[in-house]
């Protein structure tokens, strides 16, 4: 895995703008964004639906490409890469925690969270040891040989962060991880990511739409109409 | 790769009616070919078996009797044949091979009945042979078809004047009675055929005569056979008739004559040397076919004799016309099968990519490639495919099974008689085998359009996909 320097910037975006084509209308989700974020915080990117923050959080996660400028994760210039070379970063470097949790649903929770330790070939033993501690870390150990249909919501999310953090990676991104989940779940959801993105020294990069979560987050990108409009850093905790 | 393994068989047990729909017409579709398979592999043994017990495996001919010795058997006669075949017996590569080796002279002529009132003639066509290597070659069965005969008691060895002939024959030579044949119905006489219709005494006194006169008819089946010698006299033998056999084609039927060679050396070359038509060889394997003919052919040009090599494929081109046949209709079966099979795993795989569209997308995000997705799809299809064709293939054996033992009978074309039909799935195990690859192959394929598709999803329109 790459190991950037714990002061550097996971992320640098460099005059980006995503623009898609709906039809015979050109949409720009986002215009000209520079940013960068900041290795070892939890930071949150807030805006209405529709402002650009999902494709924000898609062109960091390296699932989608930009329609100009630079994007660089982990400090690696990621337009470059082709699209194997892309997997092959994200298994490595990027975690993902998704508003409608996307477990692979005939895998048990314990195989949902092993099965980004497979795709990067890591050993039995070492895959077994990581994926017991993470279930145990989020509080789903008990459920570990049930299958997602067999959870509850909050229990789904839960092994969605625990198979985000399990390859201990560079970066999580999480898109509305609590949209799904009812006030208490997400409040302990949040309260869970916090914690661990504390334990482990991951960034985190939150999209939300609800301003309550602000509290939360070290640093705030709000987002609107495709344009970063305020940029906050709190006190580290 | 086996977690990709462990996805594709978790989606078949989960979508397990869809699964079962598709595995099914697989596995119809293995059931289809494989116990059609059975079938012409039950017909080609069979056939094969039948030629190699009449005609053997291969024939020495004297070079040019194929192409123009029917016309005049008795000048393409083998001198000396009696070297040949202390030659072949004796080569060391040959004789392992050779389960029989016997001459035989083909002849022609015409056959006659003059011992009733009714006197008929017919040409015919002979073969004299050696009946103990008729015998011998007709408990060849090497496939374990269990179509062999037991040794024919009506000619022997010993008594060179016994003879068979074809019902047809017979029956034109008004030998139903002591031949103890039925099927005959009574025949016009020569003098009824020039009459006129509606003279109904006339008639009636003239049936009342031609019953009296089939009564008369002799009680002894002696027939006399006429040829030409080679040196163009002609010759004449008698032929005590042991039995009447059916012959596979009516032509061939009412022609048929059988007697010991002997007889038919007799009829052919009278005082002259006797030679014969050919040198048949019968192996015991068949597959020793192109080994044996070329020491044949090598023996041969080595000892400069005029003599060629015919096999029984070439002798019975029928032969290799039902096989093409048959391996044409197994093969528009299979494109019918393998269509069906095809429209059924592209279908099903299509609704499994639709309904996964969100998980692909997941899945691509976490890191999986393009290529394992690819994969994933492309061994679901092989599972379903494999499963099918297993369920197919196990059914087949079962069913012919229950074929076999059942004692159905069936009157193959060009037979005279019912035999039982056999179903024999695993006869060629390379082909059987191969078809069920096939159909895996077949079910893998069509899994690929939708796999390609599930591999080129955007990962970002994957995941709003719900």
């Amino acid at each position: 895995m790459i190991q950037p320097a714990a002061s550097a910037n996971v992320v640098r975006l460099t005059h980006v703008a995503k623009t898609y084509q709906a039809g015979a209308v050109e949409v720009k989700a986002l215009r000209d964004i520079t940013l960068e974020i900041p290795a070892d915080r939890f930071s949150m990117v807030i805006g209405a639906s529709g402002s650009g923050k999902t494709t924000l959080l898609n062109l960091v996660g390296c699932i989608d490409t930009p329609s100009a400028g630079v994007v660089e994760v982990c400090e690696r210039n990621v337009v470059q890469l082709d699209d194997d070379s892309l997997a092959d970063f994200r298994a490595r470097n990027i975690g993902f925690i998704f508003q409608s949790f996307s477990l692979i649903p005939v895998l048990s929770a314990y195989e949902n969270v092993e099965y980004p330790l497979l795709l990067v070939g890591m050993p039995a033993a070492e895959r077994r040891r990581r994926t017991l501690a993470m279930l145990e870390a989020v509080g789903i150990a008990a459920q570990a040989h049930q299958r997602p249909n067999e959870l509850s919501g909050g229990q789904k999310q839960r092994v969605a962060i625990a198979r985000a953090l399990v390859k201990q990676p560079q970066l999580v991104l999480a898109d509305e991880p609590t949209a799904n989940l009812d006030s208490a779940n997400g409040a302990a959801i949040i309260k869970l990511m916090r914690q661990v993105q504390s334990d482990s020294h991951t960034t985190f990069i939150f999209a939300t739409h609800d301003p309550q979560l602000i509290s939360h987050a070290d640093e705030i990108f709000g987002i609107r109409d495709g344009e970063v409009i305020e940029h906050r850093t709190v006190a580290a905790q | 790769m086996s977690i990709l393994f462990k996805i594709a068989w978790r989606n078949i047990v989960r979508n397990r009616r869809r699964s079962l729909m598709t595995a099914s017409a697989v596995a119809a579709g293995a059931l289809a070919m494989l116990l059609f398979l059975g079938y012409t592999t039950y017909i080609f043994l069979g056939m094969e078996t039948g030629n190699v017990q009449r005609l053997g495996h291969l024939r020495v001919l004297r070079a040019g009797y194929f192409l123009y010795g029917a016309g005049n058997p008795a000048a393409y006669g083998i001198d000396g044949y009696h070297e040949a075949m202390k030659l072949i017996g004796g080569d060391v590569v040959l004789r392992p091979l050779i389960n029989v080796m016997t001459p035989t002279q083909s002849l022609m002529g015409i056959a006659a009945n003059y011992s009733g009132d009714n006197a008929a003639s017919r040409t015919f066509l002979g073969e004299g042979l050696v009946p103990s290597d008729r015998d011998r070659m007709r408990r060849w069965d090497q496939y374990r078809t269990g179509l062999v005969f037991p040794a024919d008691p009506r000619i022997s060895d010993a008594d060179e004047s016994r003879g068979l002939i074809g019902t047809g024959l017979a029956r034109i030579l008004n030998l139903c009675v002591p031949l103890k044949l039925t099927g005959c119905p009574p025949q016009l006489t020569s003098a009824r055929a020039g009459k006129p219709a509606g003279r109904v005494n006339a008639d009636i006194a003239e049936l009342a005569q031609r019953d009296a006169s089939e009564q008369r008819t002799a009680k002894t089946a002696e027939i006399d056979l006429l040829a030409a010698t080679v040196g163009g006299a002609p010759n004449v033998v008698s032929l005590s008739v042991a039995g009447a056999q059916p012959q596979p084609a009516k032509e061939l039927d009412d022609a048929f004559v059988l007697m010991h060679l002997a007889l038919a050396q007799q009829l052919v070359y009278g005082r002259a040397e006797h030679k014969v038509t050919a040198i048949v060889l019968q192996l015991r394997h068949s597959s020793d076919m192109p080994a044996a003919r070329a020491r044949l052919v090598a023996l041969f040009r080595e000892r400069h004799l005029d003599l060629e090599v015919r096999d029984f494929g070439e002798l019975m081109p029928f032969y290799g016309q039902v096989i093409r046949l048959f391996s044409s209709i197994f093969l528009f079966i299979a494109l019918v099968m393998g269509m069906i099979v095809l429209f059924a795993v592209v279908n099903t795989m299509t609704m499994n990519v639709m309904e996964r569209t969100n998980e692909i997308g997941a899945s691509r995000a976490l890191g999986v490639r393009r290529s394992q997705i690819r994969a994933q799809f492309l061994i679901e299809g092989a599972l379903i495919g494999a499963l099918g064709t297993l369920v197919g293939a196990v059914l087949a054996i079962v069913i012919a099974a229950a074929v076999n033992r059942s004692g159905v009978t069936w009157l193959p074309p060009g037979n005279s008689s019912a035999i039982p039909l056999h179903l024999d799935v695993l006869g060629r195990p390379l082909t059987a085998f191969g078809v069920c690859v096939g159909l895996v192959l077949v079910a893998t394929v069509a899994a690929l359009l939708p796999a390609r598709r599930a591999a080129r999803l955007s990962v970002v329109d994957a995941l709003r996909h719900v």
